[in-house]
């Protein structure tokens, strides 16, 4: 007999436990459930940017057979918003249109044809109003306000100095300061947004379907929008193709499904197309930054300034997180001391912004390692250097109250300046010069980022536990492990499975979970600023230990020991090493006496050490559990003739405390660092008089599988103390850095530094030109 | 119009009353319910429908379902044979060249006509074969590793 020994599998390289179901088709998506009798719903939108809404005639697309509900402003009173304190959205605009392409009415018909053609006999009156679409234009002394509870067009303005900026920038060797535009990007995750809201009318009860990453925030608002009590909702999140951010807050779809079901007295499906999940949006705010670093000569950095402008969009959404991040994540990356920072979220009538990715702090990101990157070349310092001579401690607070527990920035450094070598080959690579390759320029460039493992506090504050995961054991020896946790294809069911079983001892086959029904599934906040592995992970840590509490107890009772005495081998409980022991199945059989069956809750809570300063309004934000640690270098070729740049190859370190799926770690950092490949060469969307010009995946230019590069993963533990098993966020933290890293690189490559994105050729180009002008005297 | 549709769907013979202007995809989708074939964009842009039409890989999406009359079709529910995944398959799960799988039947039947036509791709292989396909997780990484490890089962004799 062999003996037998627990089963491990974190830190393993593990396929996800729902792959199977994706690799053959059986894997459902919202629009997948196809309901005998459903009704198709359409949304008609607003052709106009910025409009008072005189009249909504729906007379004629009533009257079309087939049509079995109509819902326009009138039907719902109520706003919603992920913020308690900024709901400005209505699911159907009412007085007011603010952005081209926002909801003013919906349809739901027999079939989508009739829906369509139900669509087009919809009349909408209004009186234009004067439109913005750039932060600049709203926010000129004589604009109007979008909203009147906004004055002049701020969602919010943020001040804070923390320290003595102007004495610092006195006291530095090098002062700098550049301004830096990002254009804004779209998530563009794969899976059209869609739900499914399916009325009983007897009951007076709702089923909705619904790709959201926030189950819970989607039953919220539900709640709200419909006026029914939350006992009569069920919510439903079946797989989910991607979110990136943009499904972190109840959309306008699943909200106008409800209303349409309800109205309808049946079953009703919404499908939007591309282009209407383009206008959805809920992407990265175009950003304009003002950024100032006071530098001395061994490479300390002495004081930051930092302005930064968000065009943020016609609703209100996560817009005051999203403007507060990009000034406290400043913070907790390095040792600063001296910093100020003046923030400002603009409206704009233009599709609202979300929490995209690296939530409000990616743009900054950007601009301040280009400018360390700059100024260490002036200087003539490494840009490595410059890095280590700003390195925190870890634990440690920083000066805006942030709690650093585990640091693993330093060995993020060490290992991609090794990978790459970085020593031998920086400022050494071969360029093309006397070759046939003459127009072609090499160069490496190096950048960090970091990002939190969860929001501290979390948004609706109830005074529950931050996580509730719960197990459930039967007579037959299964273990169903029970969470709202929603995974949206980042694996966390996966690395929730292997927490219970690795306490357990248990192989993943033992353990089956549940998850996305309202019904079944414990709350929970849902899958955003990188938190389900932090805090769900350690929940389920806990139910886990919970279970085996009992499962030893009843094993004692059995073998008549002491619970002390008690060793758990997984499929093995014994009393001492020459004990025969009793079978998990004997020991589950003895611990079911009792109670019947058994089922535990495993909770986990934030510290309030991690919640944050009092320092200035809003500095709660940033706070977490545990930073995670990115470095990457960025090796690039630049075409000077076509002025196309490619990415040769990137290495990538990721500080993720401990990983937990190896497989699934490296998944998530060459996914982050190829989405910040995305926003630095090729993604941005564009506008005509507020129309969006670029919502198909041909004018919004995703990188194909031929236009991306090997990257290298470096995974770096260093061991959080509060995190499960040790463990932070790997999922965000590595896609702020490659946009300074490429953007270095080039410079590297070719002198010229790039400080608005996306690099296109265009824009690559023009800089040639220009720069060959100048050398020639503007002989040309 | 509707007219009478006969092929070869997954392996069996089936017909079916189709209106001329169904796209395959939506057949495929709302007629027949195998709903594993993907709607991405809104034509054309991302390959998420691709299915194989007498082995060639095919975007569902720009299809008319009246103009597969006659031919054989293959989805993303035909490849597992007896239960067991195909080499594609496996490879797509194994590497991790699934994350949201909101994309993966159309890599993994794109993947998999690339293999019945050339059972040893290169890296370039691979890479022009998936070029119209778009993954917005995995970076492509996994992709690769995954139809490379695909390959090496094909080899050993597992199905593609």
């Amino acid at each position: 007999m062999n003996e037998i020994v627990p089963a491990h599998t974190i830190g393993a390289y593990v396929p996800m436990v729902d792959g199977p179901e994706k690799v053959s088709g059986r894997a459902k998506y919202t629009a997948d459930f196809i309901v005998p009798g459903m009704l198709a719903g359409r949304i008609f939108r607003s052709p106009y940017s910025h409009a008072e809404i005189l009249d909504v005639d729906v007379a004629a697309a009533a009257k079309l057979p087939g049509v079995k509900a109509i819902v326009t402003g009138a039907d719902c009173d109520k706003a919603f918003g992920v913020l308690p304190t900024a709901r400005s959205e209505h699911p159907l605009a009412r007085d007011r249109v603010r952005y081209r392409g926002e909801p003013v009415a919906a349809v739901a018909a027999i079939d989508d044809a009739t829906a369509k053609e139900a669509l087009r006999r919809i009349k909408l009156k209004v009186r234009e109003l004067p439109a913005y679409h750039t932060s600049h234009e709203a926010m000129a002394p004589d604009a109007i306000d979008i909203h009147d509870c906004r004055p002049h067009n701020i969602e919010r303005d943020v001040f804070f100095e923390l320290g003595d900026v102007e004495a610092a920038f006195v006291a530095a060797d090098l002062v700098r300061e550049n301004t830096y535009n990002c254009a804004e990007v779209c998530q563009n995750q794969m899976e059209m947004h869609a739900a499914l809201a399916d009325y009983d009318v007897v009951r007076d009860r709702i089923t909705v379907h619904a790709s959201t990453q926030v189950p819970y925030y989607v039953h919220l608002m539900l709640s709200q929008i419909l006026g029914m009590d939350m006992s009569r909702i069920r919510v439903i999140k079946p797989h989910v193709g991607g979110g990136f951010g943009c499904r972190t807050e109840a959309l306008n779809v699943e909200l106008i499904a409800a209303l349409l079901a309800r109205k309808a007295g049946g079953c009703v499906r919404i499908m939007v197309n591309r282009e209407e999940t383009f206008i959805t949006h809920r992407g990265r705010p175009e950003t304009d930054i003002r950024l100032k670093i006071g530098m001395r000569q061994d490479g300390r950095i002495t004081g930051v300034e930092c302005e930064c402008i968000q065009r943020g969009g016609a609703h209100s959404g996560y817009g005051v997180v999203t403007i507060l991040y990009a000034g406290s994540m400043l913070y907790a990356i390095y040792d600063l001391h001296n910093v100020k920072y003046i923030g400002k979220r603009v409206m704009t009538n233009t599709p609202p912004c979300g929490a995209f990715r690296g939530h409000g702090t990616v743009d900054v990101r950007f601009a301040f390692e280009s400018l360390v990157d700059q100024m260490a070349h002036e200087m003539g310092i490494d840009p490595i250097a410059v890095r280590r001579a700003n390195y925190l401690k870890a634990p440690s607070y920083t000066d805006n109250d942030l709690m650093v527990n585990s640091y693993g920035l330093p060995e993020c450094v060490d290992w991609v300046e090794k990978a790459s070598g970085w020593k031998q080959r920086k400022g050494k690579l071969p360029n093309g010069a006397g070759t046939s390759k003459g127009h072609i320029r090499k160069g490496l460039g190096f950048a960090c980022s970091h990002y939190i493992s969860g929001a501290s506090k979390p948004v609706n504050w109830t005074g529950e536990p931050h996580a509730t995961v719960k197990l459930k054991l039967d007579f037959d020896g299964s273990i169903v492990l029970l969470t709202g946790a929603a995974d949206i294809g980042q694996g966390s069911s996966t690395v929730l499975v292997q927490s219970v079983a690795e306490v357990l001892g248990l192989d993943l086959s033992r353990i089956r979970i549940v998850t996305g029904d309202s019904d079944v599934v414990p709350k929970d906040n849902g899958s955003y600023s990188s938190r389900v592995t932090f805090m769900v992970g350690n929940a389920a840590i806990d139910a886990a230990q919970n279970l085996k509490a009992v499962l030893i107890a009843a094993a004692a009772r059995k073998l008549e020991a002491k619970p002390g005495e008690i060793e758990c081998l997984g499929e093995l409980y014994r009393a001492g090493a020459q004990d025969k022991g009793l079978t998990f199945n004997e020991v589950v059989t003895e611990a079911l006496k009792d109670t019947g069956t058994i089922t535990v809750t495993g909770t986990y809570s934030t510290i309030p050490e991690s919640h944050g300063g009092k320092k200035y309004r809003g500095a709660a934000i940033g706070g977490t559990m545990g930073y995670s640690y990115s470095a990457q270098v960025v090796e690039v070729s630049v075409d000077e003739e076509t002025g196309v740049v490619t990415v040769d190859k990137v290495w990538v370190a990721h500080d993720c405390g401990r990983a937990l799926n190896r497989l699934t770690v490296e998944g998530q950092v060459q996914g982050s660092v190829w989405m910040g490949m995305g926003q630095a060469l090729s993604e941005e969307t564009a506008y005509y008089g507020g129309l969006l010009l670029t919502a198909n995946m041909l004018d919004y230019r995703v990188p194909t599988i031929q236009d991306s590069p090997p990257i290298e993963v470096g995974i770096i533990e260093s061991i959080d103390p509060h995190g499960p098993f040790g463990a932070k966020e790997a999922g965000e933290g590595s896609l702020a850095a490659f946009l300074p890293a490429l953007t270095n690189a080039i410079a590297d490559a070719t002198g010229l530094r790039f400080n608005d994105l996306p690099v296109t050729p265009d824009r690559v180009f023009a800089a040639l030109e220009k720069r060959a002008r100048s050398r020639n005297g503007g002989a040309r | 119009m509707a007219r009478i549709l006969q092929l070869t769907l997954n392996g069996r013979a089936r017909t079916d009353a189709v209106p001329d202007n169904v796209l395959l995809l939506d057949y495929l989708r709302e007629i027949v319910g195998l709903t594993g074939t993907k709607t991405g964009c809104d034509g054309g842009e991302c390959g998420a429908c691709t299915v194989l039409v007498d082995d060639l890989p095919r975007l569902s999406c720009l299809t008319l379902a009246a103009v597969i009359d006659g031919r054989r079709v293959d989805t993303i529910e035909s490849l597992a044979s007896d239960g067991h995944l195909s080499a594609v398959q496996r490879g797509f799960h194994e590497k991790l060249g699934s994350q949201c799988g909101y994309c993966t039947p159309g890599f993994i039947m794109a993947s998999a006509g690339l293999l019945r036509r050339n059972p040893r791709p290169t890296e370039d292989e691979i890479r022009d074969a998936l070029g119209s396909n778009i993954c917005r997780c995995t970076g492509y990484v996994k992709i690769i590793e995954a139809v490379k490890h695909a390959t090496e089962l094909h080899a050993a004799g597992a199905s593609p």
